[in-house]
């Protein structure tokens, strides 16, 4: 796992001391709000509905077992025993006291990690695929380049004011498990010649105005990385609009100017930034590639798990379910469910962040990753050890068999903690999971995500969800519009509105329509709903979702 | 076209803990919705929203929201405000799960 060097160390420790003093000036009176909230955001630490709440940053979504059993041991001491991981592959803590942060911040510090650059106008903690360097589909480890672009965004001087916050995401693999297209800048690994070296994606994004991000270079030398993503910012920096904060994003800079004139004005940078990095990027580079080298895999033998497969029913399902293919074949990827039915997406107590530290630090190569679908991933783990870590998760309600099924699904906090929701999310999560537990239907509906978000920033990505639920205010009542057909893969699209939401009381039946919907309709099993809804179109969904008014037309 | 007032509280988040408090007639921020200043005139309103923002080293973001009178107190009208008064639906924490106390 990539360490962090003395300047880093030195550098968050500053800006806990001066967070302390900052926390301290405030209290006595000596800073206003106003004068502190800049200071307070930049160290991750919101008001949100209830309480403060503070959002630490994993970068690229990897920790080992030390980190994650330090943000349990913080969960407990200064929070309320939990922690919500979001699709940021970040964790947030929804209670702490404004007296207690620099404590919580001094702790993460003991563990290398930090809450800097979770907020305010600056490059965001750069996202990465969570099975970066175990997937069997990719071609190279996207953690090397996202740790690069973490150590050149952090505390850089020109982007500290950026005209709106900035994403960006990469992934080493061509099956995009990182929403490249819907990031303000999306970074895909590819092959030209035998020649390393990378798609760039720009202005992605999704929240009011939704946008697929364009191919501005379909293949960058790799060498050339940091330059142009750095043009690209600086392009952006002059040109993206202060004067309006709904139109401040680089999508809307790039809708604005088009592509073509984007691509000729960072191009022009590029030329006259490139010189300047004169190599040393890439030397760092290749000392932060070996500290990501693969772990040692060990070579043994796979029959205890082929004989849990061929006799254990519930491990048979899980291990259907919740494992991926690992490029080492006596390996897999495990895919640990945060989505227990009923459960709030994305949360972990602090005795179960332990037990998947325990589990990682005995079976996984010590590596545990947060995944941007809000569940946590052990990468390597041996086939042969597959029953025990399977055992030990069921022990801890963390074995549910449901990845990327109906239950896995994706909510943002909404109105349960967000100050800035128009509706809840979690609890209708909670009832569509526990609705299709029920009916015993979800593995027989096969792969079906649902991504809701509680207001139209979209952080629950619920454009890209195969069924999109935005919770909307209507009138003083809270109210669920419905998309279908997003995908955040390389095919990324954005759901299409059927038409009129839903009351709260009326979403879960609606949802279920539209499942009914699909299996009357599909092909076959295997045809999913997103292929379904592809091959037809709105028109049968609208009709279940809408009975009444159907019949009200053919009248 | 003069609207009619539609009666409000001044709440806000207590600077320490974030909690929600409401402001009361005698100057207190309670953390009872019910013991808060109901206001019915648009002008007091103004002057006590000033004071409330002059309390900066006790509440942050303090604001106006629509409330109607109950039967132990003011209300809130908005569902959420009411979830302000109450905390979050995934867990019992937060107001549900505490006693009303002063700040
Ligand atoms: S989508 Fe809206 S409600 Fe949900 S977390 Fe983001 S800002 Fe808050």
């Amino acid at each position: 796992m990539y360490k962090y060097n003395e300047f880093d160390e030195a550098f968050v420790r500053e800006r806990v001391a001066q967070f302390r003093q900052q926390v301290e000036r405030r209290i006595d009176g000596s800073l206003t709000e106003d004068e502190f909230k800049p200071l307070r955001l930049m160290n991750g630490l919101y008001l949100q509905l209830h309480a403060y709440m503070l959002r630490v940053a994993i970068p690229y979504g990897t920790l080992d077992s030390r980190k994650m059993r330090q943000l349990a041991m913080i969960a407990e001491r200064w929070d309320k025993g939990y922690g919500h991981f979001t699709t940021r592959q970040n964790i947030q803590y929804n209670w702490p006291k404004l007296p207690d942060v620099p404590d919580m911040l001094e702790a993460l510090a003991d563990v290398e990690m930090h809450a800097i650059q979770t907020s305010g106008n600056t490059i965001r903690n750069v996202t990465a695929d969570h099975f970066a360097g175990a997937a069997a589909d990719e071609i190279a480890d996207p953690r090397p380049v996202a740790e690069l672009l973490r150590q050149w965004s952090t505390d850089h001087p020109e982007f500290q004011f950026l005209p709106r916050k900035f994403k960006i995401a990469v992934t080493g693999s061509p099956n995009d498990r990182a929403v490249t297209k819907s990031h303000d800048i999306g970074i895909r690994m590819v092959e030209k010649d035998r020649q390393p070296g990378y798609e760039i994606i720009v202005g992605g994004g999704l929240g009011r105005t939704p946008l697929i991000g364009k191919v501005i270079r379909d293949f960058l030398p790799a060498q050339d990385l940091l330059p142009y993503v750095e043009a690209i910012v600086s392009v952006y920096n002059l040109l993206g609009r202060r004067d309006n904060k709904y139109k401040a994003r680089v999508k809307i800079t790039v809708h604005e100017h088009g592509i073509d004139t984007i691509r000729d004005l960072v191009e022009e940078r590029f030329a006259q930034l490139r010189p300047e990095f004169g190599g040393g990027d890439q030397e760092l580079l290749a000392e932060i590639e070996a500290a990501f080298a693969p772990p040692a895999f060990r070579d043994a033998a796979t029959d205890t798990y082929e004989a849990a497969y061929d006799s254990d029913p519930v491990f048979r399902s899980w291990a259907d379910t919740n494992l991926t293919a690992h490029r080492n074949a006596q390996y897999a990827i495990v895919s640990i469910s945060l989505k227990a039915h009923g459960k709030t997406p994305g949360d972990a107590t602090a005795e179960q962040m332990r037990v998947m530290a325990d589990l990682a630090e005995r079976y996984g190569h010590d590596e545990l990753r947060i995944s941007h679908e809000q569940n946590v991933i052990l990468p390597h783990v041996h086939k042969s050890d597959l029953p025990a870590v399977h055992a030990a998760l069921k022990d801890a309600g963390l074995a549910t068999a449901n990845i990327g099924l109906i239950s896995d699904i994706i909510a943002c906090p909404g109105m349960d903690y967000c100050a800035l929701a128009t509706a809840r999310s979690i609890p209708i999560a909670q009832e569509i999971a526990t609705r299709f537990d029920e009916l015993k239907l979800e593995h027989d509906i096969g792969q079906l995500k649902i991504k809701i978000s509680g207001c139209i920033n979209a952080c629950g990505h619920h454009h890209v969800g195969h069924i999109g639920i935005l919770g909307l205010d209507r009138a003083g009542v809270e109210n669920y519009q419905i998309t279908l057909g997003g995908d955040g893969t390389e095919n990324a699209a954005i759901g299409t509105r059927t038409g009129p939401g839903f009351p709260a009381d009326e979403i879960v039946p609606a949802i279920e329509r539209i499942v009914y919907a699909y299996l009357e309709h599909r092909e076959s099993e295997e045809e999913t709903f997103l292929q379904t809804y592809r091959r037809l179109g709105m028109a049968p969904f609208k009709a279940a979702l809408y009975p009444a008014e159907e019949r009200a037309d053919a009248a | 076209m003069s609207r009619r007032f539609t009666p409000k509280v001044v709440t806000a988040n207590a600077l320490l803990e974030g909690d929600n408090v409401w402001l009361t007639e005698d100057d207190r921020w309670s953390r009872d919705m019910a013991e808060a200043e109901f206001i019915e005139d648009e002008a007091h309103g103004q002057i006590r929203l000033l004071f409330a923002q002059s309390q900066a080293s006790v509440v942050v973001g303090a604001y106006l929201a629509d409330a109607k009178m109950g039967q132990c107190g003011p209300e809130p009208t908005h569902f959420r405000e009411t979830f302000r008064t109450r905390g979050p639906s995934n867990y019992h924490h937060g107001k549900q799960a505490e006693e009303s106390t002063h700040v």
